[in-house]
């Protein structure tokens, strides 16, 4: 039957020609935008200072553009190319990547989460030009640090002052944590969500270690917080914005964002509680790949150095350094603010305090 | 003498569970009009479908024009198929329609095509609505597109799929005297489906009456009319007159049981209903064994025998038009 | 041998390697990306296999499986809602007389055309603590949970339901409401009895729709759910809050429970869906009724009105200095933070949407052929069609981080297109495959089932067929897939934000980032060019469709 051989041949034929269409498309897609893992560097030029990195940030975008200017001045000859994203997202974006890393380094991102990183495996130590100026408490604890911090966020009470007024309150009256459990602040406190942000969590933590770590003193305070809490949010800085449009009275949160809103001319108080704050540390690290870029640890070195350091500060007034600014309004040493934060403790505990917390609070508007 | 053009030898088709086609043989000659008559659902569709190799039997062969064609696929075949719905290209003009499968032809130049078209147009006679759409034509100008279409390949046969039952009355007849006149010009072996027997008693040179996946009957309009196979021919196609006598089913058409009277009488029946048909009148009674029966009378007849409700009349059932079939087991 | 032999004959191979193709290349974006996410539930944070653990774990704990509730709750509220304000609103635009219906028709899309994030935002300044309407005392109401949720689902799948029932009504059998009349039936009778029996598929397909939809979004719960619950923001919390990727691998699998109920409840009804509109269909007259226009004129006047409010405070918003502050007319807005991409931004997501378009609208016609068109291999498309559904049910997040995994594990062959357009395209094309393959296959469904025979015995090549014939006929509904490919490639974060790279940063995400960091001006300014896009592209499809159309009426009027 040679007919039918001949047809069955050709109908297998143009079928390939069919198959093979379609995944071509989709490299031709591929193809028509350029790589990240290109990299441009030649031999006679020196790799430190030259070629293109990739530079995976939890930093806000306005400061990422602010401090880029600086080390752009400095080394013209390398790209630098920025992925932010909040700190849940990126860290998650980084530990799906890690069997084929594509940052070379990270930058401004929580410590909390390079922990994490570092758990895994994922960081390279590397000591960068001028780390002996970095305060022991504000970098990885290793011979070679594999990680270093630049500058420290905390917990800060951001409030509306206009509408703190319409409850016959004013700003003098919120110093300590105990003073959100005023019941004129039922349902006027927003605070964000520790299973979600980071900010959440450190406030949480920090309350732990202030009340008394391993007894019940934090858990107690917090089910009376509980009860005047409107709402948790799942980011950091949303509680800030929401004090700045009035969407809440109080927000607990960190100290820039609220600062970033009194500085847009919104009608907000930044209130540090006088016990203390939580804190984390935005912090930089280089990433484990199989080729480590030169220019990466050009970048890391450039990040705390003196130029990078005091553009820093003009935004996170407490740098790793110890020779931060003031605070707008903050008599003392920002620094004295910050408790004494045993970051391993977090680290062992961190699950349990969440599993708990979630338990006892996550639930609360389910139950409306 | 063998004029055999498509042999249908012994094929089987099953749907899961459901046999559509049982054993079904059948010989179509070269040039014959050949009708597959049955009720919907009877295996008519699967049998034109496997001809065409757009379905595979289960087992069986096809073979066409001597050569077994079982496992050809379609386009091997070599044949022109109208569909019910006539299938027509919307986005191509009439001779749009056509050209397109003209253009697979190898080795045919452009102008050969368009001259090829302009035949079939003519044959159908739509030459001078070659330009336009489908949506611009009638149903039956549509049909004979379709038609035209299956033509213009100069397949080896054709096959007709219901190719009127979408179209009305008039248009219907009209067409079948069109398509009949253009398979005759041709002389190209056509096999239609179609559920409509005055469809196949006006048009085919032999028919196949199928009913619940089997043949019943192979045989030209007059055999099947006159001398009906089986109690299913008998009913399906015209009007029959059955009825119980002595364990077999006997079977008369209205228009053969004659009046006779009352000493020389097969039977007699009790006159229920006239109907005035025009040139017939249609008496419906009542047999003695509570059976109905009816008689097609020419009109004058019923007049001059005075015909009333109500009233008896004597039956003869001539034995050269009676078929008696055995009870079915 | 007989039987091989038979089986083979019938098997038209060049079909069977096409839709294996097809079937293998939406495997291999949907299923292992998927599984390589999914396998993770069974597994613990160290990577061994510890079976259900992980979901005795979930359910054992309150306030997570407190969410399932939620999240059906809240689908439930806003489908209802969605499904009768687009009923009302298509049954406005096909079943009455009110004016200004084309200019309706296009309101009703607004809220697919800008990013849900800005819908948020919108209903923040109309219904929030501060808002408009909360103001001026007319929204007594907490925002924040459940029912800003519920508000902001119905918002996001509204044009959705309205699209469906537009279609569904916009054909109607003239006969049966004639016939309806003359038997003296009651408008509510002929609703029940006649309207409704009609579109009943289309009930059943925009209720799972609108459901999944609003079951798998996370968009509108982070932004305004407050603490309110739900399994998207489940999702979210495990993974990018505690980066536990097993759990939330397990919370991702209980969100495709939707998808794979509405593919059941399809086979059902579709099984005994055999009512099409006959040909001998009559046009449906209107009849003149005051009451009924005047009612149906303020319904969509509400919806519209509630739209174009939203469209106005991002006109404000992106046009004035420093809103409420500074009214002064500016375009500084549009001069665009170069950290978030800055102009390119915008100029990346057209290419980045105009790629989707193209390669999708592509995909998913031949893929809808392939299924509906070819005869046999019912197992193979019975499976093709299950794929189809399951994108509707993944959250973008988790299409996100199954595409790390699987596209940038060194092993893959596919690594190469990680960090590039290409796999920014892919996950927009298999976010949004769903309903454009319903369109499709709804518009094949209606191709006479005969042309590939006729082809078949005309020896003309399937290929041929389908480029000459199938595509030219389905133009409007492959225009409606591209432009549904485009103008949600232009708005989607969740999956693409996740994969995008650093030198390929799109508008959308930056929107996002405005927002983030309180830059309400350039956010708004970016959603109204996005806006302004994408109402562009529905123009030109709109003007392509109505030139198809008159050139058929123009052949129907020269008959």
């Amino acid at each position: 039957m040679p007919m039918n051989d001949t047809s069955l041949f050709r109908n297998i034929l143009r079928a390939s020609v069919l198959a093979l269409t379609l995944p071509l498309v989709f490299t031709m897609a591929a193809c028509s935008s350029p790589s990240v893992d290109d990299t441009t560097g030649t031999a006679d030029v020196d790799a430190s200072a030259s070629g293109e990195i990739v530079v995976y940030t939890a930093l806000e975008d306005e400061l990422v553009e602010e401090y880029l200017t600086d080390f752009s001045a400095q080394y013209p000859e390398i790209t630098v190319n920025i992925v932010r994203e909040s700190t849940g997202t990126i860290t998650a974006k980084l530990l799906a990547e890690k069997d084929n890393p594509v940052a070379d380094l990270v930058w401004g991102t929580a410590a909390s989460s390079l922990l994490v990183l570092d758990d895994e495996g994922m960081l390279e130590p590397y000591e960068p030009v001028g780390v002996e100026n970095i305060l022991d408490k504000f970098k990885s604890t290793k011979a070679v640090p594999s990680w270093v911090g630049i500058d420290v966020w905390e917990t800060a009470f951001v409030i509306n002052t206009v509408e703190l007024e319409k409850l016959g309150l004013t700003v003098d009256d919120i110093k300590t944590y105990d003073d959100l459990l005023k019941p004129e602040l039922k349902g006027h406190i927003v605070m964000s969500n520790p299973s979600s942000s980071g900010t959440g969590l450190l406030t949480v933590t920090g309350l732990m270690q202030l009340k008394g770590k391993g007894t019940d003193a934090g858990w107690n305070y917090l089910d009376q917080l509980h009860e005047n809490i409107d709402q948790y949010v799942h980011s950091g800085s949303k509680p800030a914005k929401m004090a700045g449009a009035g969407e809440t009275i109080v927000g607990v949160s960190f100290g820039y964002a609220g600062i970033k809103q009194k500085r847009d001319g919104l009608p907000v108080e930044v209130v540090f509680p006088t016990e203390g704050s939580g804190w984390d540390l935005e912090a930089n690290a280089l990433m484990k790949k199989d080729a480590i870029n030169p220019a990466a640890q050009t970048f890391l070195d450039w990040a705390i150095s003196d130029s990078a350091m005091n553009m820093y500060k003009g935004n996170y007034p407490i740098i790793t350094n110890g020779q931060g600014a003031k605070y707008d309004g903050f008599e003392s040493d920002p620094v004295d603010q910050l408790i004494d934060n045993d970051l391993s403790w977090i680290a062992q505990n961190r699950e349990s305090i969440l599993e708990n917390w979630n338990e006892k609070y996550d639930g609360k508007s389910a139950a409306r | 003498m063998n004029n055999s053009f498509l042999e249908i030898e012994t094929i089987t088709k099953t749907f899961g569970k459901q046999t559509a086609l049982d054993n079904v043989s059948a010989s179509i000659n070269k040039g014959e009009l050949v009708c597959v008559l049955g009720p919907s659902g009877c295996g008519k569709t699967t049998l034109l479908r496997i001809i065409a190799g757009l379905e595979t039997a289960d087992s069986g062969s096809i073979v066409i024009d001597g050569r077994d064609a079982t496992f050809l696929p379609p386009s091997k075949r070599n044949f022109g198929i109208v569909f019910q719905s006539y299938a027509l290209f919307p986005n191509m003009t009439v001779q749009g329609n056509i050209l397109f499968g003209l253009r697979q032809k190898r080795g045919m130049t452009k102008a050969a095509m368009v001259e090829k078209a302009r035949e079939a147009l003519h044959l159908v006679d739509l030459f001078e609505h070659r330009n336009k759409y489908p949506r611009q034509l009638s149903g039956g100008m549509q049909q004979r597109t379709a038609l035209a279409r299956a033509i213009a390949l100069s397949p080896a046969f054709l096959l007709l799929d219901e190719p009127l039952s979408a179209l009305d009355a008039k248009v219907r007849a009209k067409l079948r005297r069109d398509i009949r006149s253009i398979q005759q010009d041709l002389g190209i072996t056509t096999i239609m489906v179609t559920h409509d027997q005055e469809e196949a008693l006006t048009m085919a040179d032999r028919i196949i009456v199928m009913n619940n996946a089997v043949v019943e009957q192979i045989g030209t309009p007059c055999e099947v009319y006159d001398h009906p196979a089986t109690p299913f021919v008998a009913n399906f196609i015209g009007t029959m007159n059955t009825y119980t006598d002595a364990g077999n089913i006997c079977a008369i058409r209205p228009e053969n049981i004659e009046i006779a009277d009352s000493t020389d009488h097969d039977t007699w029946a009790e006159i229920r209903s006239i109907e005035f048909k025009g040139a017939l009148t249609r008496v419906h009674g009542v047999l003695p064994n509570s059976e109905d029966v009816c008689l097609d009378l020419p009109s004058d007849r019923v007049k001059d025998l005075n015909l009333m409700e109500g009233s008896t009349i004597h039956l003869s059932m001539p034995k050269d038009h009676l078929r008696k079939y055995a009870v079915a087991a | 041998m007989d039987k091989l032999r038979r089986y083979l004959t019938g098997l038209r191979v060049s079909q069977l390697l096409v839709l294996l193709l097809c079937l293998v290349m939406l495997t291999v974006v949907l299923i292992f990306p998927i599984f390589s996410l999914f396998s993770k539930a069974f597994l613990n944070k160290s990577g061994d296999f510890v079976g259900f653990a992980n979901y005795i774990k979930y359910f054992d704990t309150p306030a997570l499986s407190t969410s399932i509730i939620n999240t059906i709750d809240i689908s439930l509220w806003s489908t209802l809602f969605s499904m009768i304000l687009g009923f009302g609103y298509a049954f406005a635009l096909t079943r009455t007389r009110i004016k200004g219906k084309a200019f309706f028709k296009y309101t009703a899309l607004i809220p697919i055309f800008i990013p849900t994030l800005v819908h948020a935002l919108g209903l923040v300044y109309l219904f929030g603590k501060q808002g408009i309407l909360t103001r001026a005392g007319l929204f007594p109401f907490e925002l924040y949970g459940r029912l800003g949720i519920i508000i902001s689902e119905t918002i996001y799948t509204f044009p959705q339901a309205f699209l469906m029932f537009y279609v569904a009504l916009e054909f109607a059998d003239g006969r049966l409401y004639e016939a309806a009349e003359s038997m003296g039936a009651s408008h509510a009778r002929v609703l029940f009895r006649v309207t409704f029996p009609e579109i009943k598929y289309t009930i059943v397909s925009a209720f799972f729709v609108c459901f999944t939809l609003a079951f798998t979004d996370f968009g509108a719960p982070k932004v305004i759910g407050g603490s309110f619950n739900v399994l998207a923001t489940d999702v979210y919390k495990q993974v990018a809050g505690q980066f536990n990727f097993n759990m939330g691998a397990v919370v991702g699998t209980l969100l495709l429970i939707p998808a794979v109920a509405s593919f059941t409840v399809d086979r059902l009804v579709n099984s005994k869906n055999s009512g099409t509109i006959s040909a001998r269909a009559t046009q449906l007259t209107i009849k003149a009724s005051t009451g009924r226009d005047v009612f149906f004129f303020t319904l969509c006047s509400l919806v519209t009105g509630f739209f174009l409010v939203l469209i106005i405070a991002l006109a404000i918003g992106g046009l004035t200095e420093n809103y409420p502050y500074n009214l002064a007319f500016t375009l500084d807005n549009f001069s665009f933070n170069r950290s978030v991409g800055g102009m390119g931004a915008y100029t990346n997501s057209l290419k980045m949407a105009l790629a989707t378009a193209i390669f999708g609208t592509i995909f998913v016609f031949v893929y809808a052929y392939m299924i509906e068109k070819t005869a046999g291999f019912t197992l193979l498309r019975r499976f093709g069609k299950l794929l189809s559904v399951l994108p509707l049910a993944l959250p973008g997040m988790v299409i996100g981080i199954a595409f790390i995994f699987f596209f940038n594990s060194k092993t893959n062959p596919l690594n190469f297109v990680y960090g590039t357009m290409a796999i920014l395209v892919i996950a927009n094309i298999l976010h949004y495959f769903s309903v454009p393959f319903l369109t499709a296959s709804g518009c094949l469904k209606k191709l006479d089932r005969e042309y590939e025979s006729v082809s078949d015995s005309m020896n003309v090549p399937r290929w041929k067929m389908f480029i000459r014939v199938s595509v030219p006929l389905s133009l409007p509904a492959i225009l409606e897939i591209s432009m549904y490919f485009f103008v949600n490639a232009m708005v989607t974060v969740s999956a693409v934000v996740f994969l995008y790279s650093a030198n390929f940063k799109i508008a959308a995400i930056a929107i996002t980032h405005m927002e983030e960091a309180g830059d309400f001006g350039q956010a708004a300014a970016m959603s109204l060019l996005i806006l302004l896009m994408n109402v562009g592209v529905r123009i030109a499809y709109e003007a392509a469709v109505r030139l198809i159309k008159r050139r058929t009426n123009h052949q129907e009027v020269t008959v």
